[in-house]
């Protein structure tokens, strides 16, 4: 008896250590929807590379990032290839737990112009060696339900033309019960991601130092305030049911975000609801970037050779590129991809608007952020912890930026 | 442990002689190590998950890390991260938050469970009194998470079963004058204004475990001898004076278990303000910012597990404390001492 147990438990052992190092095999770990977009791209890549076997393994979009620190902090458990969201790239980058792809035999710097630039950049730590490859940008825009804005005879063009606009907007919609936005905070989230010099990080300038009692940031509160305390938003959190239900029954009028959303409001978010949307640019006129994906390789790995080959194979190649413009409403980060037909496609759920146009052209506009060590740690201050309070318990602005200013200082150092 | 049996077979090749002075030599270590090898399972698992954990933590305190980097980028920091965790309003903020969830839903829990347990020991036939308590029992077994969820929908400002029912009740004539202010009201945003939050946060709290305090405690009123209600009886007691005067000091030792139970897993609350506030760094104005809440925000949102080592410290400090202060103050009688 004793000895089945030890020995069962030796070969659960000595399963658990192959596990890992499978001969020539890669694992991708990532979140969804990026599943979606392997199911197809893996065979196409397998043609080309049969000897490299692809799995993957998807958990959501917190829990993988979680599994990542981890896996990262152990050394151990973590995929050949990693998904790294842009808001975590700052943080993760210069830790040194990637592999550095500036040297051979990746030489990625050979294919830097293909890329556009910022996302590019953010990929690279601050020895100025890439880590991260970008897979994805989220140009920043503007959804916005067509029968909603036609109900009460406004054009778009003129709701977007400036912030007093749109909030003009919001005051004919409330007459109709029906919210501007699901959440006021999000029109300082984008606003907080526009306007920004080059080479300065959302919270932190080039050397480090808080930028949180900016203008930036006072006048992003402020706006979002105004819509606030007039009762314009629905104060509904995001990712959650209300969420998706403001999406559906047409109670929520605009959302603001990166160009990804599409992807999610077509594919499970709001499918019945197809031709009922458009796009537009950001309300006054600015352009600013909501989101992005990276792929790296942990310095772990081992089978760094393969992974790079299916790095390659994702991020330079137009085709998949292109798809997942398709089939996940993720946006290209290769220039080239931009002459493509697919651009000119009428977008069904948009009813029939050229929307990939629009991105594209936001996409060039938008100004670079840079990822910084401690932007982990100011969205939580700053954009969730000083926000609400201004929101919610209608904290004086310069007071709650001051606050989150000095929290920060005293975090990071 | 495992080499011994091969130590055995090893001797039974060796002379008759030597192996009677051998095995003479091998019997006080077989003896010695017997009992070891039995407790062994728990030691190693205790070693592993409990006492290593234990020191790293308090290793870590004194260091700065971010997990990401790699164990070898540790660096010793001495007490800057104790120095910054004392420092720091959120910290206080999160001390003060599970103090007061700690009482606001502590108390209730035992004060709703004592008169229950008592009614469905005294008044309601044994195999009723079963079923009722295992339906009280019920949320207690339950998930957290998933009744987090629940009551995350329940509260939910605009589609939210409580407003709707708030809404409706106060139409309804009978409650109408209490519930005027209603309509005015609405919606009533329990998760999204700072001084709900915690309210609604330790009502859950109660739910959850309220069904647990009724099991601990009718456990403790079935212990007591029907001969004290008798002999109560006899000298003229009421119904009242019998709780009051006999079962309640008799359940003494239930009732320390039970609060010291309540302290320390109240003091230690993650799951119901963190699912409640969506993880979003303790809900508005960190109203629902728990001290665990806020550990693991520094350590795994953060990435600074040196600062969060620090917190947990401090941490295990307040509940040592409210855990001692209740000790003192209950403990020599709480524990039947002075029976």
């Amino acid at each position: 008896m004793k000895k089945t147990i030890a020995s069962s438990l030796a070969a659960g052992l000595l399963a658990a250590m192959a596990l890992p190092s499978l001969a020539d095999g890669i694992r991708v770990d990532g979140f969804p929807p990026f599943d979606t977009h392997f199911d197809k791209q893996v065979n196409v890549f397998n043609e080309a590379h049969p000897d490299i076997a692809v799995t993957y393994q998807m958990n959501e979009h917190g829990d993988h990032h979680k599994k990542l620190t981890t896996n990262l902090a152990t050394q151990s458990g973590a995929g050949d290839v990693v998904i790294v969201d842009v808001s975590f790239v700052g943080a993760f980058i210069n830790a040194g737990g990637f592999v550095n792809l500036s040297d051979a035999p990746y030489n990625a710097g050979q294919f830097k112009d293909g890329f556009v630039s910022y996302a590019w950049n953010q990929g690279q730590g601050s020895d100025g060696n890439q880590y991260g490859i970008p897979i994805d940008i989220g140009p920043g825009v503007m959804f916005y339900r067509r029968d909603v804005l036609e109900s009460v005879g406004a054009e778009i063009d003129g709701v977007i033309s400036d912030w007093n606009s749109y909030i003009e907007y919001g005051r004919k919609l409330k007459d109709k019960g029906v919210y501007l936005i699901a959440d006021a905070g999000d029109v300082a989230r984008i606003i907080v991601r526009t306007t920004l010099q080059e080479g300065e990080g959302l919270f932190f300038d080039a050397d480090g130092n808080s930028l949180v009692t900016s203008d930036r940031f006072d006048n992003a509160f402020t706006i979002a305030k105004q819509i606030r305390d007039e009762g314009l938003d629905g104060q509904i959190g995001a990712w959650t049911g209300e969420w998706y239900d403001g999406f559906k029954n047409g109670t929520v009028a605009t959302q603001l975000s990166g160009a990804w959303l599409l992807g999610h409001l077509q594919n499970w978010m709001a499918p019945d609801t197809a031709g009922k949307w458009g796009a537009s640019n950001l309300p006054g006129g600015i352009y600013g970037s909501w989101g992005g994906s990276f792929l790296a390789i942990p310095a772990q790995s081992e089978n760094p050779a393969q992974a790079w080959e299916f790095i390659k194979y994702l991020t330079t190649q137009p085709d998949p590129q292109i798809d997942s413009l398709k089939d996940l409403g993720a946006f290209p980060v290769l220039l080239e991809t931009y002459g493509d037909a697919a651009f000119d496609e009428p977008l069904d759920f948009l009813a029939g608007q050229k929307a990939r146009r629009l991105f594209a052209d936001v996409a060039k506009k938008v100004p670079a952020v840079t990822p910084m060590k401690g932007d982990l740690i100011a969205e939580d201050i700053v954009m969730n912890g000083a926000l609400a309070e201004v929101l919610n318990d209608g904290k004086d602005i310069e007071q709650a930026l001051k606050d989150a200013d000095r929290l920060l200082k005293r975090r990071i150092k | 442990m495992v080499g011994s049996p091969h130590k055995v077979s090893q001797v039974a090749q060796t002379p008759n002689r030597a192996r009677v002075r051998r095995a003479s030599r091998l019997a006080p270590w077989i003896k010695t190590l017997t009992p070891w090898l039995f407790i062994s399972p728990f030691v190693i698992i205790f070693s592993v998950f409990t006492a290593f954990p234990l020191f790293f933590s308090a290793y870590l305190s004194f260091q700065e890390w971010n997990p990401v980097a790699g164990l070898s980028s540790m660096q010793f920091v001495g007490l800057e991260n104790y120095r910054t965790a004392l420092d720091d309003p959120w910290m206080w903020k999160s001390l003060y938050n599970t103090a007061w969830l700690a009482v606001v839903s502590g108390i209730p829990q035992h004060v709703i469970a004592i008169p229950v347990a008592y009614l469905l020991v005294t008044a309601v036939r044994a195999g009723v009194r079963q079923v009722y308590t295992a339906t009280f029992f019920v949320p207690f077994i339950t998930s957290t998470v998933a009744i987090s969820l629940i009551f995350y929908t329940i509260y939910s400002g605009n589609a939210g079963i409580l407003n709707q029912w708030l809404l409706a009740a106060s139409k309804w004539p009978v409650f109408s004058w209490g519930l005027g202010w209603v309509e005015e009201a609405m919606p009533i945003r329990w998760l999204s204004s700072s001084d709900l939050i915690k309210p609604s946060i330790a009502f859950v709290v109660i739910w959850k475990y309220t069904g647990f305090n009724i099991v601990i405690y009718s456990a403790g009123f079935l212990t007591v001898s029907k001969d004290l209600y008798d002999a109560g009886k006899v000298d003229g007691c009421n119904a009242w004076q019998q709780f009051w005067h006999i079962a309640l000091p008799m359940i003494r030792p239930f009732a320390f278990f039970a609060v010291t139970l309540t302290i320390i897993g109240n003091l230690q609350m993650f799951e119901e303000p963190f699912v409640l506030t969506s993880g979003d760094s303790g809900g508005v104005g960190q109203s629902g910012l728990t001290a665990s809440y806020y550990l693991y925000l520094v350590g795994w949102e953060w990435l600074e597990m040196g600062a969060a080592a620090a917190i947990s410290w401090v941490l295990f400090l307040f509940i040592a404390i409210a855990t001692s202060v209740h000790f003192y103050f209950n403990g020599r009688k709480g524990m039947g001492g002075d029976r």
